[in-house]
């Protein structure tokens, strides 16, 4: 006998910091078809954007994500300064990747604890967000902020490092070390956990390119990809660092690589330290010409990807943001189907999922309030738009 | 009349329900140290459950009024009855009749079927499969619980009696300083953690997977019930293993504290396991009831056979 269940996760759910709606079809315990609407949290943030001049933009950027708030300015910036081609001075360098990496101990440790509570281990839970005090406790002494560090800006950064504060942020990162290798240790040899997670929502090396997974996600999955190494900002091509992938491509292989991860933040913010020399932080750039820019930088979760096009006055006339839940959450289908449903929470939980800032655009049919546009009708629309654009531009139709 | 006072006043409701939200005080706030956080203050447990009974009770629509509504009245009588039970026997071994042990059993099942009933008749999917997953907890643990309850009667020669097992046990020593006795003991709390459904084996309420499960739609009076019999619980199933096991509870001086003792022990282990362990999936469970507890419980029969 067959019952089919449709389970709502969301849209509130005790699961999730943000709304979102997941239908969850269930067989029995077992989860036959997963269904994922967003948009609840849509901000408009690409339309506001157009309407703020450069510098602005910047801090805007930065509230896409509460979490990856330097990963968003940093793909920012850099949009910008591939427009303009301004330098930036060896010590903002450094300072970036600084902040850039303690970001990603943060989030990766945040990701631990978030993960413990979803499978009821609250204790972990509460001992992972201890220890990512002590990373906020650096932020708020080195840019005055626990988040939103306000540390950007195109040709350098806001706020220099001063050396009172370096023995602090060393004597911080060994802290942190300890803390890391006990999770390693409690989290990566308990067997209960093991349990738990060990070949739980395998996403396949083959699954993780064709869904385009970034960051964690797709490292689990044996995908070699790392923007920090492939086509390196900030300072870092001047460190030595290891990207780390895994095989399994499950939820263990997940954590694994955060935690990991995390070891070699440590090693670069304590390579940065050393190797900062004094000098200026900032070019000072006055204006933007007229062009185009592309920004990637690797958030905790993933590639975040900026562009933006300048016409050559204060604001862009257009600016675009790709967050990387974006081609994250599809791979709830090859990951969460087949698997049960006390399972389906930690494997939606394992991308990291971040919705507000995926979100970006939703269109809904207001008489039945159900309809919401198809891939086609997105694809028609872009292809629309194209057409339009290259008509006003050149005067002539698009074949 | 005194049958009523005992089973409303001491060592029945009242009591029962100010040791077991005094007892989950203790867990909370241990948890809470554990856990680097404060805590909450010592009434709060308390302050929870008369907030709740003031609070509006709301029906769904779905859900099957009676059933909905007398499945928690009836899991706190029957965990107020065991507890009513166990301290007169505590207080007086030869009060009691013959098999009261199994009744004991029995009705220690009970607010775990309460909680399925409700869960059920809410009508709510998530509800019931919270209720599902209580359902299959209930059959996985029971058996090895039962299993080890009997080592306690072997030992003391086939009496299912409470009364006499406790007076045996004074004689000669609490079964759980047996070898068998010792490790139906360690059975039995590995199945009281799963009947107080707590951490790893909370699948039933699971708060990231299924909100609350069973009780999800419960509101107002009846959900204060549901926590006033989980806070019973806390006190009156430990206290039933400390009867059987552990040589109970003797009335005087130094007795009582030793008795508490072992209740606190008791407690200490629940904590610790709850704080230490992640929520396991329901078939892991089933796995792990069926199979090693099974076992373990099985040894241990055999042990107490052989007499060791």
């Amino acid at each position: 006998m067959s019952h089919k269940v449709t389970i709502p996760i969301g849209p509130y759910h005790s699961l999730q910091e943000e709304p979102e709606f997941y239908q969850l079809t269930v067989d029995g315990e077992t989860v036959t078809d997963i269904d994922v609407r967003i948009g609840y949290v849509h901000r408009g943030i690409e339309k506001v954007a157009e309407s703020k001049s450069f510098d602005k933009i910047i801090f805007l950027v930065e509230r896409i994500c509460g979490i990856c708030s330097t990963s968003h300015p940093m793909a920012s910036v850099l949009a910008m300064e591939d427009v303009s081609g301004v330098e930036v001075p060896d010590r903002a360098q450094y300072i970036r990747t600084i902040v850039c990496e303690l970001e990603r101990i943060h989030s990766h440790l945040l990701w631990i604890g978030l993960a413990g509570h979803f499978l009821g281990y609250n204790t972990v839970w509460m001992w992972a967000w201890k220890y990512r005090e002590i990373v906020c406790d650096i932020f708020e002494a080195i840019t005055g902020n626990r988040q939103n560090y306000g540390m950007m800006k195109i040709g350098g950064v806001r706020r220099d490092i001063e050396d009172e504060y370096l023995p602090g942020i060393m004597k911080g990162m060994d802290d942190v070390l300890r803390a890391l290798d006990m999770f390693k240790g409690a989290v990566l040899d308990d067997p209960v956990l093991a349990a738990r997670l060990k070949g739980v929502g395998i996403l396949s090396k083959a699954d993780a390119l064709s869904y385009s997974a970034l960051g964690p996600t797709s490292r689990a999955s044996g995908v070699d990809k790392d923007v920090r190494r492939d086509d390196p900002y900030a300072a870092y091509d001047r460190v030595k660092w290891n990207v780390i992938t895994q095989k399994d491509g499950d939820v263990f292989a997940k954590a694994v690589v955060r935690i990991l991860e995390s070891y070699e933040s440590v090693s670069i913010v304590k390579q940065c330290l050393q190797k900062m020399q004094k000098g200026p932080i900032d070019s000072d750039p006055k204006e933007l010409p007229e062009g185009e820019g592309i920004g990637h930088a690797e958030a905790p979760r993933g590639e975040v990807f900026h562009y933006v096009k300048s016409d050559g006055t204060n604001s862009p006339e257009r600016y675009k943001v790709r967050a990387p839940t974006f081609m994250n959450f599809p791979t709830f289908k090859a990951t969460v189907i087949g698997e049960t449903i006390s399972d389906a929470t930690i494997i939606l939980a394992a991308i990291d999922p971040c919705y507000c800032c995926t979100e970006r655009m939703t269109v809904v049919n207001r008489k039945d309030k159900k309809t919401i546009l198809t891939g086609e009708d997105m694809i028609k629309m872009s292809q629309d738009k194209t057409r339009r654009m290259y008509k006003r531009m050149t005067g002539k139709e698009l074949a | 009349m005194k049958i009523l006072f005992w089973f409303l006043i001491i060592p029945g409701f009242l009591f029962t329900s100010t040791v077991g939200l005094l007892a989950s005080w203790i867990d909370r706030k241990v948890t809470a140290r554990v856990q680097w956080r404060v805590g909450p203050p010592v009434l709060q447990p308390f302050i929870d459950v008369v907030k709740l009974l003031g609070k509006e009770t709301i029906l769904p629509r779905t859900a099957d009024k009676i059933t909905f509504l007398t499945a928690p009245v009836l899991g706190l009588v029957s965990i107020t009855l065991i507890s009513t039970i166990l301290w007169v026997m505590i207080a007086d071994p030869k009060v009691g009749f013959l098999g009261d042990l199994i009744v004991l059993v029995y009705l220690l099942a009970i607010p775990s079927i309460s909680v399925i009933m409700g869960g059920f008749a809410s009508g709510n999917p998530i509800a019931s499969i919270g209720a599902s997953r209580e359902m299959k907890l209930l059959l996985s643990y029971e058996l090895p619980f039962v299993l080890a309850v009997f080592v306690p009667v072997i030992k003391a020669g086939g009496i299912i009696r409470i009364g006499e097992l406790l007076s045996i046990q004074a004689q000669s020593g609490a079964f759980a300083t047996n070898i068998s006795g010792f490790i139906a003991l360690v059975v039995a709390i590995i199945c009281m953690q799963a009947k107080l459904a707590l951490v790893p084996f909370d699948m039933a309420e699971a708060e990231t997977e299924l909100i609350g499960g069973p009780i999800i739609e419960y509101s107002g009076t009846p959900l204060a019930i549901f926590k006033l019999t989980r806070a019973s619980m806390l006190f009156t199933v430990p206290m039933f293993l400390v009867v059987i096991f552990m040589g109970g509870i003797v009335l005087s001086f130094p007795g009582i504290i030793w008795g508490i003792l072992k209740y606190v022990l008791l407690l200490v282990i629940i904590v610790l396991i709850r704080n230490t362990n992640p929520r396991i999936r329901i078939d892991q469970a089933v796995k792990f009831f069926w199979g090693p507890v099974t076992v373990l419980a099985i040894l241990a029969v055999v042990l107490a056979f052989i007499g060791v």
